[in-house]
Parts: structure tokens; C-alpha cells; sequence
């Protein structure tokens, strides 16, 4: 006998697909079966009543850090992936830099059974663009994806040599994948800890300048339009960055980006006001208002393709130093869809760019299944009540960490159920009745 | 605690009314020191760690005897002799230097921010003896309080800082006391050593210094640290004297006649002072020393002190 969920009287929001409204969503065996205004249920059928809901494709981050292997005090698969599904995330993209990085088969397939273990959120391996990510030679993209990668990143550092950017490009071209770049010139950055401005100036703290991302964004923009290849920015934070990726854009370049909640919604101010607090540092840093204002303006006008939270996990002990010291990073899994509704509330973004940023705007960028809640689709749905407030208790996350810059901070918004292939795998009574 | 601070991390939240209060009771400090027995009761059964994570020798000399006079005990705990070539973290340094039961933790820290951190995390008092580029307060205090003696009200005078402000927590600390007291202030410096936005501490920024010090009331030069030149922020030493440096003929034909001349110390002469100008009769390099301690007796006094402290200054 087949299995039958119905999920009844939310309002569907799915831009992929077209819908905006009241809809029941039948799903059979774990595939989406029907999506429509009214459908009778079986008996035999489930049910979970969504009304005063929002029923969307299923959320996909592009960009976390599992930490696993090698690093699994800060966070595992399965840890990351329980994270996840507890802020509406049904897929993922665990980046490689792990210890040892993910740059052969045995690494992507000891994250993948991980996951499959853990059987919460979809985890995408991304592997890595040169080998050990050392950026010197490049990694075999070929045998990466065989195995599951989805993309290719040095991701928690710049590949330095353009040469070597070049030929990544061009080779990853042979297996479709697209090359995430962390965009930062390092002679530029220094010994910086922070956005370089009259904050900086204030704190006395040595600062990175925006334009560390921009050369490297506008060097790999020439390079992708060189070679054909497909880029991807990763963490986009700054005015200069926007507008080079939408002068691009505008001439037909194969370019996406994206952003963290983190970088929508906080600036360099709201570090001093922490007081020095290492839960606001974070690499990019936390930048002026007017970079966090353009990158709202390109997240909505499409500039930017999607939101990723960089979910970056550490323990107490890489925080709770210097702030010099401390290291750099954010979780953000168990944030996100509040965060990010702060700017639907507040006219940033339209209740449909803010779906489409986190399902079909991903799902598209890496080539990922899901995005849209189309009959024969994966079943992979997040179920949001937009109005519920709650406080950020980072002793509550399911994940292990706790650097959040959110702490006791009273947000509105949250995930009720998580769906992925048709098993409600968070929210109340797990597929009630 | 009898002022409004528990913790003196830097003059950005300092008010008038605040700096004034420090400056007052420092004038009564320095007169302490110039008795025949330069010893008072005040702070008597407190005690003092001063905590140095970078290396110091007149900050630190200058709180301990700060301390010394005001009879309160005070323990030198120096990073090079400490636990932290051990590994072990910062917060957990200072837990275990608050279960000695200090009454004031002075602390000077390569990071901005440091004693902030640590104020967090203890119940005594915090004083911040310099962090990374952030803020150096006891140092402008001291600066506003040398001024004042030798000006009188600083409202309407002008200060001109010279050198590095990029990597100066003594300008910062400077722009802020002195903008309080009602000063007009310049930064002067090579662009590289600017730092963005540093206008908005009150300053108008110059990098040429004949225009910079034209009509001051003093110019504070400030230190070129040796690991700085070639960092590249200046070519050399050789270029900066000759543009950023103060030499008696400079000091001569463009300062004001009555124009002081001020360093926090230590100089490095031939560089940005010429010995002639840093012992020459504008100077009053010196008296910042000895104000130092007047300052910094009466911030102790201020963050230590408590009722009967206060009761026994009176009595």
C-alpha cells in the first residue's frame, strides 16, 4: 500500500512553480502527487493541518560547514543535518574544507554515508578546487563528482593564483560543476578582524577593506568570462562586489551569487554595540550600512541568486578569546528563516523573493533536484508560521555550536515541519494522524 | 567606586563632567607627590594586579607607583613570566588572578578590545593601560591634564596629534579627552598612517605638516614604531623626518612661540623629534611623566576607592 500525506490549508508559496495561495499538497510515496485547491483524502491518508502556514519547496543552503571529518567538536553531518531540518533546511551543501579537506571520493563518500545515516536533510558534498586546497594543482573534478559533489570551493580561502583559477574553470567545465569562490585578496586583508571604515577606526581594530573582495570578484569575472566557466561568489558582501556581479549579469555572464542572512541584517555598528563580542566576527566581516543596503537591493532585484547562511560552527574555545584571536564564523541554520523575514516584514523582500531565494534561486545555481513543488517532484517541503516570536536560546540548537550574534535576541518567524522525500523529519507529532 | 565608571576602558565613554572629575582629584594627587613623604592611607588594604600581556616599562612603573603612594599592594604580572606561554587562554588568566581577590585589574593587551573582554568576565574593577589601537586612557588623561595645567581651559585651543594615528592608541584617546575639554584637534601623518573615518573623532586631517601645526597650542608626537617602516607604510625613517619629523628649525619658524611640544613616550629620537626640540624649553615631555602618576592615582582612587576610602580622605 502506498503512503499518503495531505497537507492541508496553507498557503503555498512556491515562485517556481507559479503558485501563491491556498492549497492542499498530496504527496504519495514520497513524490509530490498533486498540488491543487481541492482534493478529498482518503481515509487511510495523513494529514498535517497548515493553516495560518506557509507551505513552500523545501529551503537549500548552499553553503555550511559540517565539519566532519576531523573537526566533529564543532559539528557533525549529523548534528549539522538536525540543524538543518530545525530551521526549515532540507538541503544543504557541506563545504570541503574538513580535516582532511574534501578533495577525493573517500572524503565525499564518508560525508554522504554520514548523512544518509543521519536521514534528515539532503547533504551535497562540495569538493574541493585544488588539491588539499592548496591552490596549486587541481583536485580530480572528474572522481569528485562520481562521487557526489555537486561543486567545486577552496571555500575558507581565495585561490590565489589566477592561473590556477583559470584552469579550474575551464577543466570543471567538462563535468558541468560550477566553481564557489571565497573572494578575498590576502595581502589585502592582512591581519585584519574586520570591515575596514570609521568603525574599525573607533574600535582600533586593523580592518579589511572592501576592496579585498572586489579585485578578487572582478579578477574571477574576467577569468569566467575568458574560459566560459560557471562562477558562483560565494558570501557576497560588499557595494563594489554588487555592482561588479550585476554589470556582469547584465552582459550575459554565467554568474550567480549569494548571501548570509548575516550580511543582510547586521553591519559593522552592531559589532561595537556588542562590544567587542567574537559572536560578530565572522570572514567576510560584518560591513558598512551602505554594503549591507546594496546587497538587500541586488538579493531583491536578483542580483543575488540565493541566501546561504555559511553555517560556521566552533566551540567555545576558538571563541571566547581576543577578539583578534577568536575565529571567524556564524551559525546560521537555526536563524535563517527568521532573520531573513525581519526583511520581508520590513519591504526588503517580497514574500515570493524570499521563498525563491532559499528553494528555486539555490536549486538553480547548483543544478540541485527540488526548488519547486511540481507533481513527480522530490517531496521536500518546509513549513513556516511567518508570526510565531521566539527568543535565539543557542543552548537549545540542535546544533553543537553556539556562535550566534542573535543570542537572546527576540525573533518572529519559524519553521513548524520539515519534509524531505515525504518523511516529516522536524515538527510537532511527525506527521500527525 | 566614587565616580560613575566601574571600569576605565577608554575615554569614548567618558563624559565632560567625568575626565573633569579625574583631572580635579589628580591635582590633589600631584600635590601628594611633591610632600617630603609621598605616602597616603587611601587605598590601604586594596591591591592592584597590573597585568601586562605587551611590553611596558613606564605604564607600568607609573600605575605601581601609583599605587605604592596611595598604600595600596600591587602585584606585577607580566606575560613573559606568566601561564600564557603555557597556552592558557586570557579569560581563564584573569579568573584565576580574581581569586587572588584584586580590588583593580590594569591591563595592557596587544588586542583592541582585551580589557573589554575581560571586564565582562570579572567583578573588580577593569583599567585599560592601552589595547592594540583602541584606546590608551590613563595616557589621555594624562595628556588633558598637562595641558590644562600649562593652558589653563582647553576650550578653544587647538592640539595638532603628528604620526601614526592608524596604530595610536594615544591619538584615539587624545582626540576624545580633548574634544570633551572643549579642544579643537588635527591629525597629521603620512596617508598611509590615517585611518578611515578618523573625522569623526573630531579632528580635521592634514598630511602636510607645516600647515598642520600652523597657530597650534601643542603638537603630540607620537612614536613611528620601528615594525611599521617598510610595512610598508613609509619608504623609511629618513623621508619620514624629513616631512613628519620636528626639528628646532621647524619648530621655530612654524610653531606658534608659545606652542608645546608633547610625546607619549619613548621617543625615538632623530626621527620624529630631534633631541634639541624634545629637551628644548617648549618641551614638557617630562611633566607628562610625573603627571602620569597624579592621574593615575586619582583613577585608582576613583575605580578603588569605595566609601571609607572616601571618608578618609576627608577625615
Amino acid at each position: 500500500m502506498s503512503s499518503l500525506l495531505f497537507i492541508e490549508g496553507g498557503r503555498v508559496i512556491d515562485p517556481g512553480a507559479g503558485i501563491d495561495g491556498t492549497r492542499t499538497v498530496v504527496i504519495r510515496d514520497g513524490i509530490v502527487a498533486e498540488v491543487a485547491e481541492h482534493v478529498e483524502r482518503p481515509r487511510e491518508a495523513r494529514a498535517i493541518d497548515a493553516r495560518g502556514k506557509w507551505v513552500t519547496p523545501g529551503f537549500i543552503d548552499l553553503h555550511v560547514h559540517l565539519r566532519e571529518p576531523g573537526q566533529e567538536y564543532k559539528e557533525t553531518v549529523a548534528t549539522g543535518a538536525a540543524a538543518a531540518v530545525a530551521g526549515g533546511f532540507t538541503a544543504v551543501c557541506a563545504m570541503p574544507n574538513t580535516r582532511p579537506v574534501n578533495d577525493n571520493a573517500s572524503v565525499t563518500a564518508l560525508v554522504a554515508s554520514r548523512a544518509a545515516e543521519a536521514g534528515l536533510a539532503r547533504v551535497y558534498p562540495v569538493g574541493c578546487i585544488s588539491k588539499g586546497s592548496a591552490g596549486e594543482e587541481l583536485a580530480e573534478y572528474g572522481e569528485l563528482k562520481e562521487a557526489g559533489c555537486v561543486a567545486l570551493s577552496d571555500d575558507g580561502k581565495p585561490v590565489p593564483s589566477a592561473a590556477l583559477m583559470r584552469r579550474a574553470l575551464e577543466y570543471a567545465r567538462a563535468f558541468g560543476l560550477p566553481l564557489t569562490v571565497h573572494e578575498e585578496d590576502l595581502s589585502l586583508v592582512g591581519k585584519g578582524v574586520m570591515h575596514e571604515g570609521a568603525v574599525s577606526t573607533r574600535l582600533g581594530l586593523t580592518g579589511i577593506p572592501g576592496a579585498a573582495e572586489e579585485v578578487m570578484v572582478l579578477r574571477d569575472l574576467a577569468l569566467a568570462e575568458l574560459t566560459g566557466g560557471r562562477l558562483h561568489i560565494a558570501h557576497l558582501s560588499t557595494r563594489g562586489a554588487v555592482r561588479a556581479v550585476r554589470e556582469a549579469k547584465g552582459r550575459g555572464l554565467k554568474v550567480t551569487a549569494e548571501v548570509t542572512p548575516h550580511h543582510l541584517s547586521l553591519c559593522d555598528e552592531d559589532l561595537a554595540l556588542s562590544g567587542y563580542s567574537t559572536d560578530f566576527k565572522v570572514n567576510p566581516p560584518l560591513r558598512a550600512l551602505e554594503d549591507v543596503h546594496a546587497c538587500r537591493e541586488a538579493l531583491s532585484d536578483g542580483t543575488i541568486d540565493a541566501i546561504a547562511t555559511d553555517h560556521a560552527p566552533h566551540s567555545l574555545v576558538e571563541k571566547e578569546l581576543e577578539f583578534d584571536l577568536a575565529a571567524n564564523g556564524i551559525v546560521g541554520l537555526e536563524t535563517a528563516v527568521a532573520v531573513c523575514l525581519d526583511l520581508v516584514r520590513g519591504g526588503v523582500l517580497t514574500e515570493r523573493r524570499f521563498v525563491e531565494a532559499l528553494s528555486a534561486g539555490p536549486a538553480k545555481v547548483f543544478g540541485l533536484p527540488g526548488g519547486r513543488l511540481v507533481r513527480g517532484a522530490p517531496a521536500d517541503l518546509t513549513l513556516l508560521d511567518p508570526a510565531a516570536p521566539w527568543v535565539v536560546e543557542p543552548e537549545r540548537f540542535r546544533s553543537k555550536a553556539r556562535n550566534t550574534p542573535w543570542k537572546g535576541r527576540r525573533l518572529v518567524g519559524r519553521c513548524t515541519h520539515t519534509i524531505v522525500g515525504g518523511r516529516v523529519v522536524h515538527g510537532e507529532g511527525r506527521a500527525d494522524r | 567606586m566614587i565616580g560613575r565608571h566601574r571600569h576605565c576602558l577608554g575615554l569614548a565613554d567618558y563624559s565632560p563632567e567625568d575626565i573633569v572629575e579625574v583631572l580635579d582629584l589628580a591635582v590633589s594627587m600631584k600635590e601628594v607627590l611633591k610632600r617630603p613623604i609621598k605616602k597616603v592611607p587611601s587605598l590601604r588594604g586594596k591591591s592592584v594586579v597590573n597585568l601586562f600581556f605587551e611590553a611596558s616599562t613606564r605604564t607600568r612603573s607609573s600605575f605601581e607607583v601609583a599605587a605604592k603612594v596611595l598604600s595600596a599592594d600591587s602585584l606585577n604580572w607580566t606575560a613573559s613570566t606568566s601561564s600564557v606561554s603555557k597556552g592558557e587562554t586570557l579569560i581563564d588568566t584573569v579568573k584565576n588572578l580574581e581569586a587572588m581577590r584584586p580590588d583593580v585589574l590594569v591591563i595592557r593587551h596587544s588586542a583592541g578590545g582585551a580589557p573589554a573582554l575581560v571586564a565582562q568576565r570579572v567583578d573588580c574593577s577593569v583599567i585599560s593601560a592601552g589595547d592594540g589601537s583602541h584606546e590608551h586612557p590613563s595616557q589621555g588623561l594624562l595628556d588633558c591634564f598637562t595641558l590644562r595645567e600649562k593652558l589653563g581651559s582647553l576650550v578653544g585651543r587647538t592640539v595638532t596629534i603628528v604620526g601614526d594615528i592608524t596604530h595610536s592608541r594615544v591619538a584615539r584617546s587624545d582626540l576624545y579627552g580633548l574634544a570633551r575639554l572643549g579642544a579643537r584637534t588635527r591629525v597629521c601623518g603620512p596617508p598611509t598612517m590615517i585611518p578611515p573615518g578618523i573625522e569623526a573623532l573630531g579632528p580635521t586631517v592634514h598630511t602636510d605638516l607645516k600647515e598642520a601645526v600652523a597657530g597650534v597650542d601643542a603638537v603630540i608626537m607620537l612614536r613611528i614604531q620601528h615594525e611599521r617602516i617598510g610595512d610598508p607604510l613609509i619608504p623609511g625613517t629618513r623621508e619620514y623626518s624629513r616631512l613628519w619629523g620636528l626639528n628646532a628649525r621647524k619648530a621655530e619658524e612654524w610653531l606658534s612661540p608659545t606652542c608645546l611640544i608633547m610625546h607619549p613616550g619613548p621617543i625615538n629620537r632623530g626621527v620624529e623629534l630631534e633631541p634639541e626640540v624634545a629637551d628644548g624649553p617648549r618641551s614638557v615631555i617630562l611633566d607628562q611623566v610625573e603627571n602620569g602618576v597624579a592621574v593615575r592615582m586619582a583613577l585608582l582612587y576613583l575605580l578603588a576607592g569605595g566609601p571609607e576610602a572616601a571618608n578618609e580622605a576627608k577625615a
